[in-house]
């Protein structure tokens, strides 16, 4: 039997209480086990970006992480992005460009580019390109991911 | 993936414990870029999984102490790349660190792991290999210190020991000016492993060394100290001549998908020129010279 942990850790912006599997891994316990499945398996490698959240303000591969990892962390997933039943401002400007097409990416997209903009709010495209760099999209609506992380630091300037 | 137990030390002493009661059948955890992957796999099945990350020891990460920087197990490639010291005075290290990954990678995986992991075509390795670096090794009996030369072995193998634990690395100023300059090889930019790494320094007295990687079982260090490849007026076929014995135990795996035999040699060449030239650059702004 693999162990079982009690962890605590913020997860989008509440304070969580459970236990996890030693083995399973961040992504695993967040979909499965507390039903946030905005956060997406893919590669399972941390090659494509699908499953990332941002951790302590920094965005990782949930698939690369044990989920015992984030004992005493904050964790934010895509569900934790609008406020009230608001979008934010960046999910706003990813529906305003169309960057979505198929979707499964855009959930990693969107935590890549939040993380980013909290740091950089006048970002140059190569900018945004490298912090993004670690998303991929099969849809290759990259064109229009990067005009809404723009367009959102932009909003986010004024 | 396979069941194990987690042990999250406090101290490197409890952490050489845990290793020693374990034996072979444990696995040390820092970034776990490589690790978890491995473990997913199945290529690594172990009983204990020790996490270094709470070890107070290790923290903080980054330390500059008189002419020495000491970059603990728990450094991350965002924090490498990141310090200014770094980046003034290891500027081939930062232009490699920068390049591992993806951000979400470099948030997570160490500069001791890149090395520890053991691939030929790690980063990191040959600026580390040029810079001289020392990794320090924590074991049963005491610590001892490993220049990085000896410390990589070949593919997934390390000087490291049953029991002992790679707890940091440490890199000295240059004692004479230095340029410096990284240049890889990849199929893509971003995400991708590189199919040529290529570290090259030049000092003030013309005296060369590159060290390049993924073109063989280990990075290697070679030295030029015919002053050839640093002086700016000698001609390209006296410089391919010294670059022909620095690469001459280069031998690409002909099974890797990544890039053929022929072509990675033929690149190493280019590399080899490009960031000689650059770190020649380095060496002059160093210097004063415009």
């Amino acid at each position: 039997m693999s162990e079982v942990i009690h962890i605590e850790a913020n997860i989008n912006g509440r304070d969580r209480a459970f236990e996890v599997a030693a083995n399973h891994t961040l992504l695993d316990v967040l979909r499965d086990q507390l039903g946030l499945t905005g956060t997406k398996e893919c590669c399972v490698v941390g090659e494509c970006g699908a499953c990332t959240v941002v951790v302590d303000g920094m965005p990782m591969n949930s698939c690369l992480m044990l989920a015992v990892e984030i004992d005493g962390r904050d964790v934010i997933s895509v569900e934790g992005l609008a406020t009230d039943g608001r979008l934010s401002t960046l999910q706003q400007a990813f529906l305003d460009v169309s960057a979505p097409q198929c979707g499964f990416c855009i959930p990693g997209q969107l935590m890549s580019a939040h993380a980013f903009l909290q740091r950089n709010l006048d970002p140059s495209i190569e900018d945004v390109h490298e912090a993004l760099g670690g998303n991929l999209c099969r849809c290759a609506g990259y064109l229009q991911i990067t005009e809404a992380v723009m367009l959102a630091a932009k909003a986010g300037r004024e | 993936m396979k069941e194990f137990s987690y042990e999250r030390p406090e101290s490197l002493d409890d952490a050489l414990r845990l290793l020693a009661a374990s034996g072979s059948e444990v696995e040390v955890l820092a970034g776990g870029t490589d690790l978890v992957i491995a473990m997913r796999d199945g290529q690594s099945q172990p009983k204990v999984v020790v996490d270094l990350k709470r070890i107070t020891e290790f923290y903080p990460s980054l330390m500059w102490a008189g002419d020495t920087v000491t970059l603990s197990a728990t450094a991350t490639m965002a924090e490498t790349v990141d310090d200014e010291g770094i980046n003034k005075h290891f500027p081939a290290l930062a232009e490699a660190a920068v390049v591992v990954g993806s951000v979400q990678i470099r948030n997570r995986a160490t500069l001791l792991g890149n090395i520890c992991n053991g691939s030929p075509a790690a980063d990191t390795a040959p600026p580390l290999l040029a810079y001289d670096a020392i990794i320090v090794v924590a074991g049963p009996d005491g610590t001892r210190r490993v220049e990085i030369d000896e410390f990589i072995v070949g593919p997934g193998r390390t000087a490291l020991q049953d029991g002992e634990i790679a707890v940091a690395l440490e890199l000295r100023l240059p004692s004479r000016p230095l340029g410096s300059a990284y240049e890889r090889m990849t199929r893509r930019k971003g995400t991708d492993l590189a199919s040529v790494t290529l570290c090259a320094t030049v000092d003030d007295a013309g005296i060369t060394r590159v060290a390049f990687g993924s073109v063989g079982p280990r990075a290697w260090l070679r030295t030029d100290e015919s002053g050839v490849l640093a002086d700016p007026d000698a001609s390209d076929e006296a410089k391919a001549a010294v670059f022909e014995e620095i690469f001459a135990d280069a031998t690409p795996s002909v099974r890797s998908l990544r890039a053929s035999p022929d072509y990675r040699r033929a690149m190493l060449r280019v590399l080899g020129a490009r960031a000689v030239r650059r770190a020649l650059r380095r060496l002059q702004e160093l210097q004063g010279v415009s």
